[in-house]
């Protein structure tokens, strides 16, 4: 995206009013532009130069850099931009370029050579008549055609632009393709006379110019543009020549855009002229040149006409998704530079697409710009069905995924067990407040539903006495827990639970295994009693062995434990071998 | 020994009230005394309270002289008891630094007569330098003036002596128990584990590392994303196909061949393979011709359209190439509604910095169905975004040459407290769809942004080379945590 730098103040002069940055930079995003940097002149060359940045004082002018958009070659000035802001603010109507209604007698005109199609066959002219520029809007001439040589020009491949005193020079102009040793002028900035093969060495030390070289150097002819004394007005697309130099006085511009492209060539003299044509005595209107080829067709330019396209209601109000009456689309496109209006049918619009928008191809197009000056915020949404996952189910299957990735086997064991299962073998008693019990037990398998997953994972382990040692073991799921606040009385917990059995018991592995979880969980380690993050406290539980056993505390909550599970609740489970466990609740990490 | 006769001291007595003179009535080095004090204390078999104390100790040249005595008094014994010796006679008796100091010494206590011949002046003396060495090292008290005589001559130094009080501790027992540090299969075959005592764990610190596997950061962001599409109904498209043409990858998405995107600083084009081999001809007609001239309402760029420049081949330079080959293969079928999507690997030709990378991930979604509208997109986008934390967003007019209209998506951060751009999107330009063969009412709303980017925010990474590449921290990999994206 090109950038534009204005000087804040007098971007705020044109437009008519200040702003804070704030209220800019709002007005830049309902537009599509961006207020990319706040900076001064100074801060610019001194970040070039590499200096330490200086503190900008009172009377530095403030300097904006504004994003616009690739293919709005008429915002790439000052002019431009606030001209298309006023307008979008609706402080302004859109302005009716005009080409001077003159004879052809009179117009200046500009012969091409038939050579010139070897190396750059098109050019287009046009004349801004009584300019009066001021050191402001002289730079901003200069810039403008910097940023369109950056840009549409493509580094002036495409097209380049030179622009003359007329008052210089005497038409007829010719543009001519020559061999370099023909060519004879004194460049601009030189005062020695260059032969243009000559020039082209000359200009290989020179670091603005140089990058131009390549498009015509290896061509045997150069295009040249000469009026009728044979001054060289330029050789395009490197220089122009000194003697028809514009200054802060030149009161009338010939400006040639030399070119590949046609379309382009167009483009880019529109946009000179009808960015400049606000300074001209005649305001918007442009003095027209007569381009004759040397097969005798003959074309007039610049091309001011308005590009007229029909575009259905039903197509703009269909694809923005907003019902809109045709004369608030005409009056949303009016604030856009379009000019619109009902076409007769009420069902079209017809839109009137000024030479300064040369970005609209297409109802699309147009249909864009009502969208942005109704405001894409302000359109109502339109829902596409879509599902949502459970969330608790999401993090345990990633929760799962990482113990399996700390060497972990997954187990899957039993909701129902008995109730010694669930309390005598785990050193507990029934306190007959926490667990569900069955009424209708088929067997003394399912007498209760499991308040914990240890039995489960013990059990897991007493039947897999000959699997080789040491055995890693790991299940996510449920228990159900009495809860008085629940409708039916209970509820479920998702718990997590591993366990590790071998000729030693683990503990420490079982330890770095809660690390590795509260640190996938985001859960830094803090110390007592930060509520930050996690910490480890010792506990005093049955079925562990004290001394070897500790509960985690999450963000103030016991949400776990883990320890060396008791040698007599191993001997219950029939397991010779030492274990160590861990159960924790995972939903305190939704 | 020293463990049996603290802790059998202390069952009698209150304290033991100092370690060094507890260690030498015992007949014990202190420093084993002050080893045994460390680890009962450590299992809280006792308590122990720090002595400090100042004291003098002998160097080198002291030690020396308590075993040698002093050499004035060597001296002395030099120097016959009658008539004299010459100097160079004594100087060979002894040696040089004894000699010499022995010289000054016994000259300023006057006990010689110094000359070229030495003599005594007095019949007998005391070796009082010798005698207060070592009492020193005895650990005896000598007077204030005698220290510093004997500092001057750096005979001694001073040394913190440290040593303990010692008293009962709560675990106290006159025999310590056997310490475990496990519980292992032979303590439960023994049957030995209720004896067990086991040393104290440290729970303020963190266990052992763990000897897990990790998945890269980016692509568990990358699942996540991939669950959200699942979930909206979205399809993956193909993307296994780095190597694409222009005419894929620019011109079926009209993108003008005269385009900056097109140039060698920004893509890279392939020496080998340099072209395509194929491209399907009749549409390739219709697209040069929407290109120059336009047609199905459009005036076109109006440019002379090179078949040389779309089959020049490239490294993609962004997934809707592939999203273009879905969509032609879509329009030559009876039309029926599509949601595609896909996450791959884009390349382009950009100098590597903290935020740039020469390839990375794009995230790309669209929707292809009759009658879509602005509304559906913004709908379609707070729905994927909300997904993945972000409902605060905002739209901005922007230009990209295939869609029309573009919007950038901008997000609130309330970290940064401010609007900052995560995605782009739009409505693909009928130039695109229309000579593909689509129907007239059909639109496709795309969007897509980088995997990269959210997932920087969301680890606080803020070097991409960091993320992504060789150049990658592993125990970056190692720490991240499980990404909670879809979570919300």
């Amino acid at each position: 995206m090109p950038t534009v730098s204005v000087g804040r103040d007098r971007l705020f002069a044109a437009l008519g009013r200040s702003y804070t940055q704030e209220e800019f930079e709002d007005l830049c995003f309902s537009f599509g532009i961006e207020l990319d940097d706040v900076t001064t002149e100074k801060a610019i060359i001194s970040k070039e130069k590499h200096l330490e940045e200086e503190k900008p004082t009172a009377e530095d002018e403030i300097i904006y850099k504004i994003e616009v958009p690739a293919n709005r070659y008429d915002l790439l000035c000052l002019e431009g931009l606030a001209q298309a802001l006023r307008i979008f603010s609706g402080q302004e109507k859109i302005p009716r370029y005009t080409v001077a209604k003159i004879s052809k007698e009179s117009m200046h005109k500009m012969h091409v050579k038939k050579e010139t199609s070897l190396i750059r066959p098109f050019v287009v002219c046009a004349v801004l008549r009584g300019i009066t520029f001021d050191e402001a809007s002289y730079n901003s001439f200069i810039d403008l055609q910097d940023k369109l040589h950056q840009n549409i020009c493509r580094k002036r491949t495409l097209v380049a632009i030179g622009t003359h005193d007329l008052d210089t020079l005497q038409g007829p102009f010719t543009y001519e393709a020559l061999p370099p040793q023909e060519i004879n002028f004194v460049p601009l900035k030189q005062v020695k006379n260059f032969r243009a093969d000559e020039l082209m060495e000359f200009y290989k030390s020179d670091l603005k110019l140089k990058k131009f070289l390549h498009i015509i150097e290896n061509s045997s002819v150069f295009p040249v543009i000469y009026d009728r004394n044979r001054t060289v007005l330029s050789l395009p697309p490197i220089i122009n020549g000194a003697h028809s130099a514009i200054t802060l006085k030149t009161k009338n511009v010939f400006i040639e855009c030399t070119a590949t492209d046609l379309t382009k060539a167009k483009i880019v003299l529109n946009t000179m002229v009808t960015t400049f044509a606000t300074y001209c005595e005649r305001k918007f209107e442009v003095e027209p040149v007569e381009v004759i080829s040397f097969d005798g067709s003959s074309s007039v330019y610049p091309d001011l006409s308005e590009y007229n396209m029909e575009v259905p209601l039903s197509y703009i109000t269909g694809s923005i998704g907003v019902p809109l009456e045709v004369d608030e689309v005409t009056n949303l496109l009016k604030r856009m530079q379009l000019d619109a209006e009902n076409s007769g049918s009420g069902q079209n619009i017809s839109v009137s697409v000024p030479p300064t928008r040369s970005d609209i191809l297409h109802p699309c197009d147009v249909m864009e710009d009502v969208a942005i000056a109704y405001g894409y915020n302000n359109i109502p949404r339109r829902k596409l069905s879509s599902l949502k996952p459970l969330p608790l189910n999401q993090l345990s299957d990633l929760i799962r995924s990482e113990i399996a990735m700390n060497g972990f086997t997954e187990v899957l064991t039993w909701i129902l067990c008995s109730k010694k299962e669930n309390f005598e073998m785990l050193n507990r008693k029934d306190d007959k407040s926490t667990a569900v019990i069955i009424g209708n037990p088929r067997s003394s398998d399912f007498e209760v539903v499991r308040t914990s997953l240890m039995p489960g994972m013990l059990k897991t382990v007493g039947h897999n006495k000959d699997h080789p040692k040491p055995i890693k073991i790991y299940e996510v799921g449920d228990v159900v827990l009495l809860d008085e606040k629940k409708d039916v009385g209970a509820s479920n917990h998702r718990l997590l639970a591993a366990l590790y059995c071998g000729a030693n018991s683990g503990f420490e592995l079982i330890h770095c295994l809660v690390d590795r979880i509260m640190e996938v969980m985001g859960a830094p380690f803090v110390s007592v009693p930060d509520n930050s993050g996690y910490y480890i406290e010792p506990s005093d539980e049955p079925e562990f062995l004290l001394g070897r056993q500790a509960k985690i505390i999450y963000k103030g909550r016991r949400i776990g434990i883990f320890g060396i599970v008791h040698p007599e609740v191993l001997n219950n489970f029939d397991i010779p071998d030492p274990c160590s466990f861990l159960e924790l609740n995972i939903e305190y990490f939704l | 020994m020293a463990e049996d006769a603290i802790l059998g001291y202390l069952a009698a007595a209150e304290e033991i009230p100092d370690s060094g003179q507890f260690a030498s009535q015992h007949g014990l080095h202190h420093s084993d005394v002050v080893n045994v004090i460390k680890s009962l204390h450590g299992f809280r078999y006792i308590d122990a309270q720090d002595i400090k104390r100042e004291s003098w100790v002998l160097t080198d040249e002291g030690k020396k002289y308590a075993a040698e005595g002093s050499p004035e008094v060597q001296l002395f014994l030099a120097v016959p008891q009658e008539g004299s010796i010459s100097k160079d006679e004594l100087q060979k008796k002894l040696q040089p630094s004894v000699f010499k100091i022995g010289c000054s010494q016994a000259g300023k206590n006057k006990w010689v007569d110094m000359g070229k011949q030495v003599s005594r002046k007095v019949q007998h003396v005391e070796d009082k330098v010798k005698e207060l060495l070592i009492r020193v090292q005895n650990g005896e008290e000598i007077s204030k003036d005698d220290v510093n005589s004997l500092k001057a001559r750096k005979l001694i130094v001073a040394q913190t002596w440290k040593g303990y009080s010692v008293r009962k501790g709560p675990n106290y027992a006159p025999k310590r128990k056997k310490v475990a540090t496990d519980l292992t299969r032979e303590n439960l075959q023994r049957g030995d584990w209720k004896e067990l005592e086991f040393k104290e764990y440290n729970f303020n610190a963190k266990g052992p590392p763990s000897e897990s596997g990790h998945l890269h950061p980016l692509l568990k962001v990358k699942q996540q994303f991939k669950n959200i599409f699942v979930q909206m109904g979205f399809e993956e498209m193909p993307t296994n196909n780095f190597v694409e043409s222009s005419f894929w990858n620019f011109d079926a998405l009209f993108q003008p061949q005269q385009h900056p995107a097109r140039d060698s600083h920004d893509t890279f084009f392939l020496e080998a393979p340099s072209t395509t081999r194929e491209l399907p001809e009749e549409y390739v007609e219709l697209v040069k011709r929407v290109h120059e001239s336009g047609g199905y309402g459009s005036r076109g760029y109006m440019y002379d359209w090179k078949r040389e420049e779309a089959n020049k081949n490239l490294l993609r330079t962004h997934t809707t190439a592939v999203s273009t080959r879905m969509l032609y293969a879509l329009a030559k079928q009876p039309f029926a509604p599509k949601r595609y999507f896909s996450i791959d690997r884009v390349f382009r030709n950009e100098s590597v910095d903290r935020t740039h990378l020469a390839e990375f991930h794009q995230i790309e979604g669209l929707v292809c169905d009759r009658g879509l509208n602005l509304g559906d997109l913004i709908g379609v986008l707070e729905d994927f975004f909300s997904r993945l934390g972000m409902s605060k967003l905002r739209f901005k007019p922007a230009y990209n040459p295939y869609t029309e209209p573009s919007m950038e998506i901008f997000s609130y951060h309330e970290g940064l407290k401010k609007w900052v751009e995560i995605g782009n999107s739009g409505m693909f330009r009928p130039e695109m769809l229309l000579p593909m063969g689509f129907p007239e009412d059909v639109r496709v709303i795309a969007w897509g942004l980088s995997l990269e980017r959210p997932t920087m925010i969301l680890y606080g990474i803020d070097n991409i080379r960091d993320l992504f590449g060789h150049k990658v921290d592993l125990s970056l990999i190692k720490r991240n945590p499980i990404c909670r994206i879809g979570l919300n």
